[in-house]
């Protein structure tokens, strides 16, 4: 109907434009979404630079300059949190591609195609299920008074009962296993994707040739996963300065005195924000990862488009 | 051609995996377990694989706050349909618009989407702008707005599967016979692309109905709790059935509650239908995971 009002006119990019009136239309209300979620937050990292005051809004509370960053920084809570979200991650990145890959490889072996089905379905069930979920599995093992561990496994090796909520000793271990446990299956699952894409005939040339089994995998399949397996490493690295917000709050069950070891920049920001109400900090610490982790996206991201132009995430 | 190097290998793997698939299933068995232990046994040899003495005094306490917990299901539910459903129509609408060849600011809007995936302004002030200008604070749209209805990876995915499943040549034949561009992409397009539909529905169902988050940030009154926000809250505080049951508050000694029992009972029936679920989809969520992580 639109296009019956305006007659065709010599400008071309105008009658195209009304054309596509409709599909601007579709794409309106994803777009609305987006300035609501995605890009008022943005501006809203203005907060960090404000002495926030609920009652006058962002624009008439005064302006702080950098002085919250500079309260944060002083902290040791900076130094704590950065360490905690960083090293965890690198421990995360480097354990899960190791086991991930031998998971895959031994799955991909699987000769009978129900059992292989079997064995991918049930190891990916932790990752089906949600941190809350998550931590009573654990605090099942893990209770003081009523926990299996406690309970039952000391025990039986003649070993004291460990308060596990209190000692912070444990949680850098625990909390590794756990997200182990939990994003196994889905890596597996990605890798063997890869492994199952490649060509059978490389296989059968190297068993002719009286290659076993592991010079195979060592020669053949390693080398041909090489490029998804720097990909995904460089990506996940980008995404370092995130963590995963459900495993450091949920899974510790938000104990005190592990926060030493718990406490990563997104509980942080969190127990600011809605606990102490220290929305100064918090709000520092929030753009202090959204800046960081932004150089580090667009970073990984940039060496991933030399390596591989495809896999880059723009 | 089954050498004795084949056979090693097949049985290291079998081994090996048996053993991983054990590992993800024992939490579950045992969380299960000490849902039927009975509470005392629970309190004197902790949860365990054999206990003495079963009970189902936990089930009977849950079925006596139905009214709470049934409710809470309900708001899972609704929150699950009503968000995937609305999450589906505005991916793939915008996924679609930025799928069409010649459309002009096509490159701007590209540009817009996939900034956000590199850049946020995290939880503070999403937190201020969803509570104190969308004051979205203890209502529904609490659970299904943040965060969660719609991604700039989701858009992604959905437009490339437009651009090579759908050729541009349909669309301007379609056009051609004076069909609207709404029929086309409800008529045509969409019915086209029902794969790409399941996958990415379920995942944002999945996500749905894991969330906890949001109640978390943004709710205060129980009654609008999901089965999730239950859960965290009773992680908080053993007594908080107790505590929120209209019908028996006052009347029910709240010490001599098997409380630890409850707790594994209560999130046994969070995990109960999802588990139920599973083998029916559990195709499609190996399909999701596989297109979200490795661009094909």
């Amino acid at each position: 109907m639109t296009e019956a009002a305006v007659p065709q006119k010599p400008c071309k990019k105008k009658s195209k434009f009304v054309q596509f009136i409709p599909v601007y239309i579709m794409a309106l209300p994803g777009l609305a979404y987006l300035v609501i979620n995605n890009y008022m937050p943005m501006f809203g990292i203005v907060i960090a630079f404000k002495n926030l005051d609920f009652s006058k809004g962002i624009f008439g509370s005064p302006w702080a300059g950098l002085s919250n960053f500079t309260y944060l920084f002083k902290t040791e809570d900076a130094w704590i949190i950065t360490r905690n979200t960083i090293g965890y991650n690198l421990v995360f990145i480097a354990l899960g591609i190791v086991l991930a890959i031998t998971v895959a490889i031994l799955l991909n072996e699987v000769r009978n195609k129900i059992a292989a089905r079997f064995y991918q379905s049930v190891i990916l069930i932790p990752y089906l299920m949600s941190m809350v979920v998550v931590s009573y599995l654990c605090y099942a093992l893990l209770s003081t008074e009523s926990g299996f561990i406690n309970g039952t496994l000391l025990p039986l090796f003649g070993m004291d009962p460990i308060s596990w909520y209190a000692e912070p000793k444990y949680w850098p271990f625990i909390l590794t296993i756990v997200n182990l446990w939990k994003s196994i299956g889905f890596s597996t699952v990605i890798y063997l994707s890869s492994i199952v894409g490649i060509s059978k005939d490389y296989y059968e040339a190297a068993t002719i040739d009286g290659a076993s089994k592991w010079k195979q995998i060592l020669h053949i399949t390693l080398p041909l996963l090489k490029s998804t397996i720097i990909t995904l490493a460089i990506l996940n690295i980008g995404r370092m300065f995130y963590s995963d917000f459900g495993l450091f709050y949920q899974v510790p069950r938000n104990s005190g005195p592990l926060f030493r070891v718990t406490n990563t920049i997104d509980t942080y920001v969190y127990r600011g924000l809605m606990q102490l109400g220290d929305i100064a900090m918090s709000s520092a610490a929030g753009v202090y990862q959204s800046l960081v982790g932004f150089v580090l996206v667009i970073a990984s991201n940039g060496v991933v488009r030399k390596l591989s132009r495809e896999d880059a995430l723009f | 051609m089954h050498t004795k190097e084949d056979k090693v290998m097949q049985a290291i793997a079998h081994i090996v995996m048996a053993f991983l698939a054990i590992c993800a299933l024992l939490p579950f068995v045992l969380l299960i377990i000490a849902s039927f232990t009975d509470n005392m046994t629970a309190i004197r040899n902790g949860y365990s694989f054999f206990p003495e003495q079963w009970s189902l005094d936990a089930y009977d306490y849950i079925l006596k706050q139905w009214g709470v917990i049934g409710r809470a299901y309900g708001v899972t539910f609704l929150v699950t349909v009503s968000g995937t459903f609305l999450s589906l129509v505005i991916t793939s609408m915008l996924g679609y618009a930025l799928s069409r060849q010649g459309m002009p600011g096509r490159n701007v809007l590209m540009f817009f989407v996939v900034f956000t995936m590199l850049f946020n302004g995290g939880l503070v002030p999403t937190y201020y702008i969803y509570s104190n200008i969308f004051h979205i604070k203890n209502t529904i749209w609490a659970l299904i707005v943040p965060g969660l209805l719609m991604n700039a990876f989701n858009v992604m995915l959905v437009r490339n599967y437009f651009r090579s499943n759908i050729p541009p040549a349909l669309i301007e034949a379609a056009k051609i016979d004076g069909a609207k561009e709404f029929t086309v992409f409800f008529r045509i397009v969409l019915p086209l692309s029902l794969p790409i539909l399941a996958t990415i529905g379920l995942m944002s169902a999945i996500a749905y109905w894991n969330d906890w988050t949001n109640g978390l940030y943004y709710l205060t009154n129980e009654k609008l709790f999901s089965i999730q926000n239950i859960l965290n809250k009773i992680n908080e505080n053993v007594n908080f059935l107790a505590n929120n049951s209209s019908t028996l508050a006052g009347t029910v000694d709240t010490t001599s509650l098997p409380s630890g029992t409850i707790r594994m009972a209560i999130a046994v029936v969070g995990i109960v239908p999802i588990l139920i679920a599973y083998p029916f989809f559990q195709r499609y969520f190996v399909k999701g995971i596989t297109i979200g992580s490795v661009k094909e």
